[in-house]
């Protein structure tokens, strides 16, 4: 029997009445951040602690995915009046479970577990909505990440979930790509192509049967809401991928998920199989005839498999290198059939539009770049974690009053965006307003939504060598630009680091940048010289400075500074204790000195020195 | 090392014998043997009449590949742009001297190997380190040693 709308009704009537003996709700985040920081040690004495008190069955503790704000984890949340607790366990586990026994009980409020302003620390917040990072937030495509339990499909239904589908089904094919295309929905991976134009060429062209595949190969460093996206929620991705498969009228889908996120694959495997018992994937959903089913590939580790071209190689069983595209994916993709490759944001932002309309989704953002846009805020900034926001808010605000500025009252000094294919925007862009076109304008680009920001002691040609070791490690090797190109690149950047550089170097790496980017063969390469020619573009007086005068400002490159102990040691030892190869030397209370040759600069002095008697130089 | 072939045609009939999924029986296989014995390479491309070269080409293509024996624990050092950028580097070096291996080797003991990663997507715990399934945030180069010795004290 096929499922029905009623069946649907049912489903969230019958989960919904089950609730009701539920007085209190406690959500727990157990995103792959909150796991590292020990949620699950705290949850499990919780568990313990509700059952010793006999409120098991009142209290439903709902383990959730992703709540964004991973800097602050565990993170637990009280369900009806949002009392947000933060790094719940992480100093005293115990007294933390009872506190969130006591707030269960008499709505206690634990003082101690409240999120602080990093600004002011005697300014607590209580409620998740008055936390300027929460609250500077439109949240669509995470709406119920943090809310609902990732592996029932009942808790989505009772949501809203799958009714999107039921009404695309009573649409017409072109009418539900006509819907998506006048949203104004573009890639969410990085390239941003018109995601109504990409379907429509593929409903059109000729050959059967036609491929779904969703891009869960999030392999840019810095960036994780892929991930967040495919263990907090992931019903929306397979109702966006079935709903596509209608449009386009195909009958089958892949989801390629990097072999680093076990929890995606676990939980996107159990939505799978619970879509099929209820029938909302397998044969004749909802009674239309139209039959779809949905597989998981797990990828083997290489960047390049995020590439279009080298993911559907990957899925036919070869080794994950780019083709070019002289014919696109949509007329000749995987085994030569009209495959449809989206980003699972971007098939997690289809079920939205259909249900409220596409011009809803067109009245978010800005003009050219619509809806919203997940970004993973990261680096030298206060609030790290994963941010949903209206396309076109700026990087001030974003970085400033989501992020709440810079870590310890340092410099913002650049923020990188668009993962190795894109490039560092320094300062004086802050007012630009983020979209698609502005990104690229300034040399970098929307890429799938890393925001990495940097500090002033963060070396900007150090960073350039990053991402090009990182593209040398990662090239398929198949074309000569990118696989010989980036390593000369690479070679010439080490060099300066090295202190090593000569006259003429900058000039060579924007001529060599210019050869990779036109002669390669695949998005990887085209756009592998951007970290280096944005930080020329935007920095290039530091790279002077380490060419001709072999100074790193930000301390980093290791063969350009010297570390030395200076008047203020008071001879505390703990630096000498520390350092890995004993070149520290001084008696105690008296000022301590580094044995220079035998230093290896590992700053971990730096690190542990209380007094500011460590300087980098 | 003896593969054991029973084994191997379990893990070939688990994805109905179909080629295309060759990726998906070396992941199972490595997870068995903690690497990708040869014999088992050569086996399932006999199996699945694919040329042994082919199988080679995907074991060494995929990172997650290995063809040499790994240690019990696997240790990645996260060296995504925030890892790097908060002091991956510096505790990839810790772990260098601590273990004395080099990224990529294995203690002698067996007991780890160590890797580094291009990103675990943990990105707001920077810098991170992963221990087979379990992961560690911010880390730095004073805390590496306590997680070598967690694991030795499981020994």
């Amino acid at each position: 029997m096929s499922v029905s709308i009623q069946r649907l009704e049912e489903i969230k009537k019958d989960f919904l009445s089950k609730q009701k003996v539920f007085q209190k709700t406690i959500r727990v985040c157990c995103g792959t951040g909150c796991i590292s920081s020990g949620a699950l040690k705290v949850l499990e004495k919780l568990r313990t602690a509700l059952k010793t008190e006999g409120l098991d069955e009142k209290v439903k503790v709902i383990e959730t995915g992703c709540h964004g704000f991973c800097e602050r984890g565990p993170i637990f949340v009280f369900g009806e009046n949002d009392i947000f607790y933060q790094m719940v366990g992480k100093r005293n586990i115990d007294a933390d479970v009872s506190a969130l026994i006591e707030t269960v009980k008499s709505d206690k409020i634990a003082q101690n577990l409240l999120y602080p302003d990093p600004n002011d620390k005697t300014k607590k917040f209580v409620a998740t909505r008055e936390i300027p990072f929460y609250s500077g937030q439109q949240k669509i495509v995470l709406h119920l990440n943090g809310y609902i339990d990732p592996e029932s499909i009942e808790d989505y239904i009772a949501r809203g979930g799958y009714v999107a589908l039921h009404k695309a089904l009573q649409m017409k094919p072109e009418e539900v790509i006509d819907w998506i295309d006048r949203s104004g929905l573009r890639g969410r991976g990085g390239g941003g192509f018109r995601t109504g134009r990409k379907w429509r060429s593929c409903r059109e062209a000729h050959g059967s049967p036609k491929y779904i595949v969703a891009n869960g190969d999030e392999g840019d460093p810095g960036a994780f809401m892929d991930r967040s996206i495919m263990e907090g929620n992931p019903h929306a991705i397979l109702e966006g991928m079935i709903i596509g498969g209608y449009a386009i009228g195909s009958n089958d889908g892949y989801i390629y998920v990097r072999d680093e996120y076990p929890l995606a694959v676990k939980r996107l495997t159990k939505a799978i199989e619970d879509a099929r018992r209820l029938g909302l994937l397998g044969d004749n959903i909802f009674g239309t005839g139209f039959r779809f089913d949905i597989r998981i590939f797990r990828g083997g580790g290489a960047f390049v498999c995020g590439e279009s071209t080298a993911l559907m190689q990957s899925l036919e069983g070869k080794i994950g290198e780019p083709k070019a595209k002289y014919i696109h994916t949509v007329e000749r993709g995987l085994w030569d059939k009209p495959t449809n490759l989206n980003n699972v944001e971007t098939w997690a932002c289809v079920p939205l539009i259909i249900n409220n309309g596409w011009e809803w989704f067109a009245n978010i953002g800005t003009k050219n770049s619509t809806g919203t846009k997940v970004f993973s805020l990261v680096g030298k900034v206060n609030n790290t974690g994963l941010i949903e926001v209206p396309m076109g808010l700026t990087l001030r605000e974003i970085i400033f009053n989501l992020g709440g500025g810079i870590q310890k009252g340092r410099k913002f000094k650049a923020v990188q965006t668009g993962g190795p294919s894109g490039g560092c925007i320094p300062a004086e862009y802050l007012d630009t307003p983020v979209d698609f076109d502005t990104l690229t304008e300034l040399g970098s680009m929307m890429g799938s939504g890393g925001m990495i920001v940097m500090d002033e002691r963060n070396c900007m040609v150090d960073v350039a060598r990053y991402f090009l070791n990182f593209l040398v490690e990662e090239s398929c090797g198949k074309c000569v630009p990118c696989r010989e190109g980036v390593k000369r690149m690479y070679e010439i950047v080490d060099r300066i680091c090295n202190g090593e550089g000569r006259e003429g170097d900058i000039e060579h790496l924007e001529e060599l940048g210019k050869a990779v980017k036109l002669g390669s063969l695949c998005g990887l390469g085209q756009s592998a010289p951007n970290p280096v020619l944005s930080t020329i573009r935007y920095f290039r007086e530091e790279y002077e400075e380490h060419i001709k005068h072999k100074k790193c400002r930000a301390g980093v490159c290791k063969p350009l500074i010297t570390i030395k102990i200076n008047e203020k040691c008071n001879g505390c030892m703990v630096c000498a204790r520390n350092c890995p190869v004993s070149c520290i030397s001084g008696e105690k209370q008296k000022p301590h000195v580094i044995d220079q040759s035998k230093c290896i600069k590992c700053q971990i002095c730096y690190d542990v020195c209380r007094f500011d008697a460590v300087t980098i130089e | 090392m003896e593969t054991d072939r029973a084994k191997l045609d379990n893990t070939i009939a688990k994805y109905g014998n179909d080629r295309s999924l060759l990726l998906s029986m070396f992941q199972d296989i490595q997870r068995e043997y903690r690497y990708l014995p040869k014999e088992a390479i050569k086996y399932v491309c006999e199996k699945l009449n694919i040329p042994v070269v082919k199988g080679y080409e995907m074991a060494t293509f995929y990172k997650s590949l290995s063809l040499v024996p790994r240690g019990k624990h696997t240790i990645h050092v996260c060296m995504g742009t925030a890892c790097h950028l908060k002091g991956a580097p510096g505790v990839l070096e810790a772990f260098e001297r601590d273990l004395k291996v080099k990224r990529g080797g294995t203690t002698e003991d067996m007991l780890f190997t160590l890797e580094s990663v291009n990103c675990l997507g943990a990105c707001a715990l920077a810098p991170l380190v992963r221990v087979d399934e379990k992961d560690f945030g911010k880390v730095n180069q004073t805390s590496v040693k306590n997680i070598i010795d967690e694991y030795k004290r499981g020994e």
